[in-house]
């Protein structure tokens, strides 16, 4: 019989990714609509990201969630990375599973839950709120993603290969960074992105642990959109999603490439053996 | 040496005989524990320097954990280890004279042969200079020359190891630990590289380590070979002697074929033993002396090689020689096997193997034939344990 | 190949191996279990004016005496106040529901999906995977948002509904349930597919054709071998939609009327609006009792699968 796909799973292939889809199409579309009325098509124009340019108030909230994605995300995959190598190398050690129950959980722990319980930790140590605290939040929830991503790329590893370099007569942490790290390296850049994304993301952390003068890009958008629907947050939205789609398909296209190129030489290899 | 080869000689090498020559290697009362599991049993073992030893057992019988702590990987519950007269106690891997090529081969991928190669050199903080050089000599010793700036997913399995091999090599280790080398090669290829391993250790005048589950590859590169099971040393000694003389069922049984014959001493002297079998009921004479007495429970190992075969039926009460009935040929090329039923009722099989010396056989050995198998004095051994 | 048997045993440690463990140990210990408990604590203080606005605070500045003092002054009142309220007992089974109600639908929308992306040719199935993640990668906030111009009265799916005469007037979808439902569908849709794609992928093709072989026709082999050998993937993303759509905020916030109750918005509301953190603390706490069980079970189906596949 044949293993090709059906009529059926073709139909509902193009279903599923139509609506995964549409909306956001649709979004990008009307972002370039003439027409103050959003759902009313008006004609072509840029006028929207033109008059973004112009809002410094976007503009700062933008700059300040760029800022806070960085750091949070870079001190993230520091410490993500080294829970990832305690939670695969470490054996049994007093609180392990303390400490697998703290990164698991914030993977499903309401947003809400996590935004309300770490401001009353900024409260109670007096801290005032702004940047730093909203950093701090999105460093601990993207840490555990973070943690999850490289683990799973230790799984893989062969740990004989950090054997072979103690061996011949390399310590420990030299170790690491020679062999260990460069190894595992595509699964910390893509935690690290991660990081980034889902602090760029955040909306309800970040509403709960902020101040005065930190206002996110997620923030803005919502009590814009509370609003009404407006063609400015559209093209906003736009940018966004243009700027990771962009980011994830060159990440893919780039692993693709060293893919091909890898199986290519294999293949060149075991033929020159014959 | 008088005989003419090519290449390094097999040399004339048995320091183990000689109780006053000091060990290289010794493990001393040596016990490894990982939780309820013993992987070593309080094991003692000395190896000599320039000799090629093997470790050989089945999987989990703690041959790999013996090697592991000699490179430092694990710690041992209780015993001690010495390297060339320095107790290795606390001593970590990266201090250790020692270097290990892995069963996976263990070869960084980001980096190319070369750099490989040079990585233990560069550890050691050599000049440039001597790091090139050295380098340059492990690729020529290992015929690796042309895939010097190749990564190693750019190689072949049998490169891969080569690369592995020059590695371990290029610091001029006090010792090569060598665990399941060639494990992943073909047939072929590992049969090759079984005999350039030995030029290589005969080269290089170092001391060689392995661990291996495959008795074959054991008898043909080592000097001496430690048969392990359940985390003890069953036999150590030369691979002629491990074959010819087994000191117990278990290494019988695990290197090559045996036919293993239960059977009672009926008469103990000086120039030898008489058994009679329980199963096939026939009669033992053996050149072997015994410290088993008459009446007392044994066996009578012999391998299918050291039986005769010859078609037609025995005398009944004579020494050493038995009638059987053709059970099954098996055709192998370059010898055939041929399994017998001996004995009351015909119920025990006894395997014999003869070479096929002539490309035609007139009138052989067939199905269902009555058959005489027979065999010297000195052909088996008797085990006790 | 030489398998040693290895039992995890207490690894002898250097200082190096603690310092390894204790950097992110410590950090989530400060950022995430502390406030946990502070969070607990809080929900058994009083509202008061004051900042922070509520009594008694956590202090022990002023000795022992006053924290013993402060101590027996925290009370369940909060808690009592939840079950006297039927607003909060019903925002947490409103959510619940939902979030059960969207996970049904949302399995019934993702399985041909995932069983389309599994049966499709080897070649595409990188860039389909691509496509299932890819949503994942952009702005929650964002997609639940690009809904508001889809589903409002005036907006497109009306108008393409009015215009093909389908019906006479605007469907009333924004505010109401109903959007709740297609919001959370389509925000957690990725992750019902990847799971179950994962374990329909790794079912063995000629699993299927023995079945045939055996006289079965294909729909029967799905019934009594596909199903029942996804049924992990099936439960897994099921978790991963439900657990975290209980909580769900943003969602019944700007999809949702003013009807729709969901603890996440219920919290919100209180904390933002009414300024009563214990209140709100009280409600975390809670929902976090709720979210235990199915976190909890959750977590010993992953150790399964993982064992069963190591």
């Amino acid at each position: 019989m044949t293993r090709g796909p059906t009529w059926f799973n073709i139909t509902s292939l193009i279903a599923g990714f139509s609506f995964l889809y549409l909306p956001i199409v649709l979004l990008v579309i009307y972002s370039f609509n003439e027409s103050r009325l959003v759902t009313v098509w008006g004609g072509f124009s840029t006028k929207w990201y033109v008059s973004l340019l112009q809002n410094d108030q976007l503009l700062d909230a933008a700059w300040v969630t760029l800022r806070v994605a960085f750091v949070s995300a870079s001190i993230a995959t520091v410490l993500g990375t080294l829970a990832a190598l305690v939670l695969v190398r470490s054996g049994r050690f007093v609180g392990r599973t303390l400490f697998s129950g703290m990164i698991f959980a914030p993977l499903v722990m309401p947003e809400v839950i996590l935004g309300l319980s770490l401001l009353l930790l900024f409260v109670a140590m007096d801290q005032t709120r702004g940047f730093w605290t909203v950093m701090l939040a999105h460093t601990t929830f993207s840490m555990c993603y973070v943690a999850v991503v490289v683990q799973s790329r230790l799984v893989g590893f062969d740990k004989s290969m950090e054997e072979a370099a103690e061996d011949l007569g390399c310590p420990p942490v030299k170790t690491f960074f020679l062999i260990t790290l460069p190894i595992i390296l595509p699964g910390v850049i893509a935690g690290w992105m991660l990081a980034f994304t889902l602090s760029l993301d955040d909306l309800v952390i970040a509403s709960f642990t902020t101040g005065p003068g930190a206002t996110t890009l997620p923030m803005k958008i919502y009590s814009q959109v509370r609003l009404g629907v407006t063609p400015e947050i559209n093209a906003v939205c736009t940018i966004l999603v243009a700027l990771v789609t962009l980011g994830v398909i060159a990440a893919s296209i780039a692993t693709k490439r060293q893919q091909v190129q890898r199986e290519r030489d294999e293949r060149a290899a075991f033929g020159a053996e014959g | 040496m008088a005989k003419k080869s090519v290449g390094p000689v097999r040399r004339e090498f048995t320091p183990w005989e000689n109780p006053d020559h000091p060990p290289f290697i010794e493990f001393r009362n040596v016990s490894k524990k990982f939780g309820d599991f013993t992987a070593v049993r309080n094991l003692s073992l000395k190896i000599y320097e320039r000799e090629f030893f093997a470790l050989l057992g089945g999987s989990g019988c703690g041959k790999t954990t013996l090697m592991r702590m000699l490179a430092g990987f694990e710690t041992p519950t209780s015993g001690q280890i010495f390297l060339d007269g320095q107790d290795l106690a606390g001593i970590p891997p990266y201090r250790r004279p020692s270097n290990m090529m892995f069963q996976s081969y263990a070869l960084f991928p980001h980096m190319s042969v070369e750099k490989n190669i040079a990585f233990g050199l560069k550890q050691d903080k050599l000049p440039q200079a001597e790091i090139d050089d050295r380098v340059a000599e492990m690729l020529r010793l290992t015929k690796l020359e042309q895939f010097a700036k190749r990564k190693p997913h750019q190689l072949s399995g049998g490169q891969r190891q080569r690369v592995a091999l020059a590695r371990s090599l290029a610091k001029r280790p006090k010792v090569l630990l060598l665990d399941e080398p060639l494990g992943a090669l073909d047939r072929k290829l590992r049969e090759e590289t079984q005999f350039e391993l030995m030029n290589l250790q005969e080269e290089l005048k170092m001391t060689f380590l392995i661990v291996t589950h495959d008795q074959e590859e054991a008898m043909t590169v080592a000097d001496r070979i430690a048969v392990m099971d359940k985390g003890e040393l069953i036999q150590v000694a030369t691979p002629s002697e491990i074959y010819e003389a087994p000191n117990s069922i278990y290494v019988a049984d695990f290197i090559g074929d045996v036919n293993l014959i239960e059977a009672t001493v009926s008469e103990v002297s000086e120039d030898g033993t008489k058994l009679h079998s329980t199963g096939e009921g026939f009669l033992i004479e053996s050149s072997q002396t015994t410290e088993a007495a008459p009446g007392d429970k044994v066996w009578y190992a012999i391998r299918p090689e050291k039986v005769r075969i010859a078609k037609g039926q025995g005398d009944a009460g004579a020494f050493n020689q038995v009638t059987g009935i053709v059970w099954d040929i098996g055709y192998l090329g370059d010898v055939s096997i041929i399994h017998a039923k001996v004995g009351a009722d015909n119920r025990d099989i006894l395997r014999a193997t003869f070479a096929n010396v002539s490309r035609m056989v007139e009138d052989p050995i067939t199905w269902d034939e009555d058959v005489v198998l027979s065999f010297d004095r000195d052909a088996g051994v008797i085990l006790t344990r | 190949m030489d398998e040693e048997v290895h039992v995890a045993a207490p690894v002898k440690r250097s200082l190096g191996g603690w310092l390894l463990i204790a950097m992110p140990y410590l950090w989530l210990l400060i950022f995430f279990l502390a406030p946990f408990l502070i969070v607990f604590k809080i929900s058994l203080s009083e509202v008061a004016i004051a900042i922070p606005p509520y009594l008694p605070t956590f202090d022990f500045s002023e000795g022992w005496e006053t924290f013993r003092e402060n101590l027996s002054s925290f009370s369940l009142e909060n808690y009592i106040w939840l079950t006297e309220d039927a607003l909060y007992w019903k925002s947490y089974l409103s959510s619940v529901i939902i979030a059960a109600t969207s996970t049904v639908l949302t399995l019934l929308i993702g399985y041909p999906i995932a069983y389309g992306m599994a049966r499709s040719p080897q070649s595409w199935r990188p860039t389909l995977l691509m496509l299932v993640i890819l949503p994942f990668w952009t702005s929650f906030l964002i997609r639940v948002y690009a809904w508001i111009g889809i589903l409002k009265n005036e907006g497109l799916l009306n108008q393409l509904l009015l215009s093909l005469g389908l019906i006479d007037e605007p469907l009333v979808i924004l505010n109401t349930n109903i959007a709740v439902y297609i919001g959370i569908v389509y925000s957690y849709l990725p992750f019902l597919v990847l799971p179950l794609y994962a374990s329909l992928e790794k079912l063995d093709g000629s699993l299927l054709e023995a079945a045939e072989d055996l006289g079965c026709p294909p729909w029967k082999a799905f019934w009594k071998v596909t199903l029942p050998l996804s049924i992990p993937g099936m439960i897994a993303g099921c978790f991963l939609v439900f657990i975290p759509a209980v909580g769900e905020f943003v969602i019944p916030d700007l999809l949702g009327g003013s009807d729709t109750l969901m603890i996440g918005k219920t919290l919100w509301v209180e904390f933002f609006n009414n300024r009563d953190w214990p209140v709100s603390s009280a409600v975390a706490v809670i929902l976090l009792m709720i979210l235990v069980i199915p976190i909890v079970l959750f977590q010993n189906q992953q150790q399964k699968m993982a064992e069963k596949n190591g």
